[in-house]
């Protein structure tokens, strides 16, 4: 396997517009081995699979505005491992079916669909982000289907919440209601902004301040379409950032000490925009009995992405 | 024969079905929304009373509105579902819900003080919902929708977690925001914990249907 770039560097790359060709050619990156649709009550999934088919399979769950190519360097480790590792992009997400509706219930259903097209047997649940929490609620749900949780940076913080006045959080709902309505009224014939791949991996890389435009230039070639006019990511336009809801971060952490499989639970510790602001502390009173969690310091929310090596190995070791 | 509408919302096409023409000069729309799978009713109910034109909104997945495939229905996309409609009619409109339709139509008063002029909460189908918090979870797949209501409305809006204190910070929204004494007029003589936690709210109204809809018909429409 080539070393990986671990320090992001966002000067990286040519000054002129990059190639397909020359993206693409990120060190260590692996497209999986097989691509297939799957049918989840309608809605059709991409499913990824790396490894050998006959391994046992591991289950890989991408965070929001994600997509299972952006395992690509770090599924290939899992797979090297002796596992046959296989993600799927979460309806609306990279090239799965765009729906008419979202939800977390929907989200789950559809993982639901893609444990049950694996056989019968128990295998390790693995998500980042809101992968890990949807994971984290499959194991759950299907507590017949799991033999090991792993939760990389997937668990949502309570202290911003409790800490907030009621007229605070009360201000917060009103004004997400507002634009998430705003937002609704725009949606007809809605497209993606297009750009060329630098313009793509520039943007995304506002909400990924740690990652290397070389690697944001990597996921433009999996996760966004050309057209005419340039590159627009594939995922669908009608989704947005945040929402409103009943939704209360507690409900997350109540899914954990119930698990009744190990428990690997990964945390980066260099808060950053897209992740949840979680320290250890609000973690461990949850934890199940016997659970394994890991503090990794200077990283930041993306922990595949930045060690892709050793939270593979941990991964590994864990679920051996 | 009722008169229909189409508006759409994303990707889903909303049926609005005139049920009485009335008199638009007597009082502004009054806007019913229905209760978890039932439909907009072809006649107006017999306990309302309205002198403007009365209208209704199929939900999503419900009477003429699109079925959509796989699920993923949420109070709030319903609140998305009444927002377009009221966007489409432009002008203030009162709004009667029933089950579902009252959390919908709380909801929505709260989200559009300036155009809903006074919404009645009463009984129907889906009151209750899920409870204040989730309960266990199974991933039950229903059966392939064959036209509505889509079964996955049914299963996922009648678990639709309501918290007590989520439904109060509305009923808030709607009071302050209003320049009604009382935008808000409960109705339901069954109450579930969301309808509970708002009856004390000042400016929560109580009592029949009919003396809601008499409070809201007088009251100016700008």
């Amino acid at each position: 396997m080539a070393e990986l770039p671990t320090a992001p560097d966002p000067s990286a790359g040519p000054a002129a517009g990059t190639t397909f060709a020359e993206a693409r050619a990120f060190p260590g990156a692996e497209r999986p081995a097989r691509t297939y649709r799957l049918d989840a009550d309608g809605i059709g999934l991409a499913v990824s699979e790396w490894g050998d088919p006959d391994a046992p399979p591991m289950l890989l769950a991408h965070g929001g505005f994600d997509f299972a190519g952006t395992f690509d360097v770090f599924a290939p480790m899992l797979a090297a491992g002796g596992w046959r590792v296989v993600s799927w992009d979460q309806r609306g997400h990279g090239d799965s079916d765009r729906a008419c509706l979202y939800s977390w219930e929907a989200d789950l259903r559809d993982g639901a669909a893609v444990v049950g097209s694996l056989g019968t047997e128990p295998m390790p649940f693995v998500g980042h982000s809101k992968g890990g929490n949807l994971v984290t609620h499959l194991a759950n749900a299907l507590p017949h289907r799991i033999s090991a949780l792993v939760n990389l940076d997937g668990l949502p913080s309570h202290r911003a919440m409790s800490d907030m006045a009621g007229h605070e959080r009360a201000r917060r709902l009103r004004d997400e209601m507002d634009a998430w309505l705003q937002h609704r009224r725009g949606l007809v014939g809605r497209q993606r902004r297009p750009g060329s791949i630098d313009e793509l991996a520039e943007r995304r890389g506002r909400m990924n301040p740690r990652m290397s435009q070389e690697w944001l230039r990597y996921l433009v070639t999996v996760g966004a379409e050309q057209s005419d006019d340039g590159w627009r990511w594939k995922i669908d336009p009608s989704m947005r950032m945040g929402g409103f809801g009943p939704w209360q971060p507690q409900w997350s952490l109540l899914q954990l000490p119930g698990i009744g499989v190990p428990v690997l639970g990964v945390l980066g510790l260099d808060i950053e925009v897209m992740g949840w602001g979680t320290v250890p502390d609000e973690v461990l009173p949850y934890l199940p009995p016997g659970a394994r969690f890991e503090s990794l310091e200077g990283v930041g929310h993306f922990v595949h992405i930045e060690q892709p090596r050793l939270v593979a190995d941990m991964i590994l070791e864990f679920v051996r | 024969m009722s008169r229909s509408t189409v508006v759409t919302h994303n990707r889903v096409s909303l049926a609005v079905h005139e049920v009485d023409p009335g008199d638009p000069d007597a009082a502004r729309p009054l806007l019913l929304l229905h209760g978890l799978g039932e439909r907009t009713p072809r006649t107006t109910p017999g306990s309302v009373e309205w002198p403007g034109p009365v209208i209704g909104l199929d939900f999503t997945g419900h009477g003429d509105s699109t079925v959509p495939v796989g699920g993923g229905y949420t109070s709030e996309i319903l609140v998305g579902d009444v927002d377009a409609v009221l966007e489409h009619l432009a002008e203030p409109v009162t709004i009667l819900g029933r089950g579902l339709g009252a959390y919908i139509a709380l909801l929505s008063a709260a989200a559009r003080p300036d155009v809903v002029r006074g919404a009645v909460l009463a009984d129907g189908p889906g009151v209750a919902g899920g409870g204040v918090h989730p309960g266990s979870r199974a991933l039950v797949v229903p059966n392939a929708p064959s036209g509505a209501p889509d079964p996955y409305a049914l299963m996922e809006l009648a678990r639709d977690v309501r918290p007590a204190d989520y439904a109060r910070t509305f009923a808030g929204f709607a009071v302050e925001a209003s320049d009604l004494d009382v935008p808000i007029w409960v109705s339901a003589v069954v109450r579930p914990a969301w309808l509970e936690a708002i009856i004390d709210v000042p400016g929560v109204g109580l009592g029949p249907v009919s003396r809601g809809l008499e409070t809201y018909v007088g009251v100016g429409s700008d």
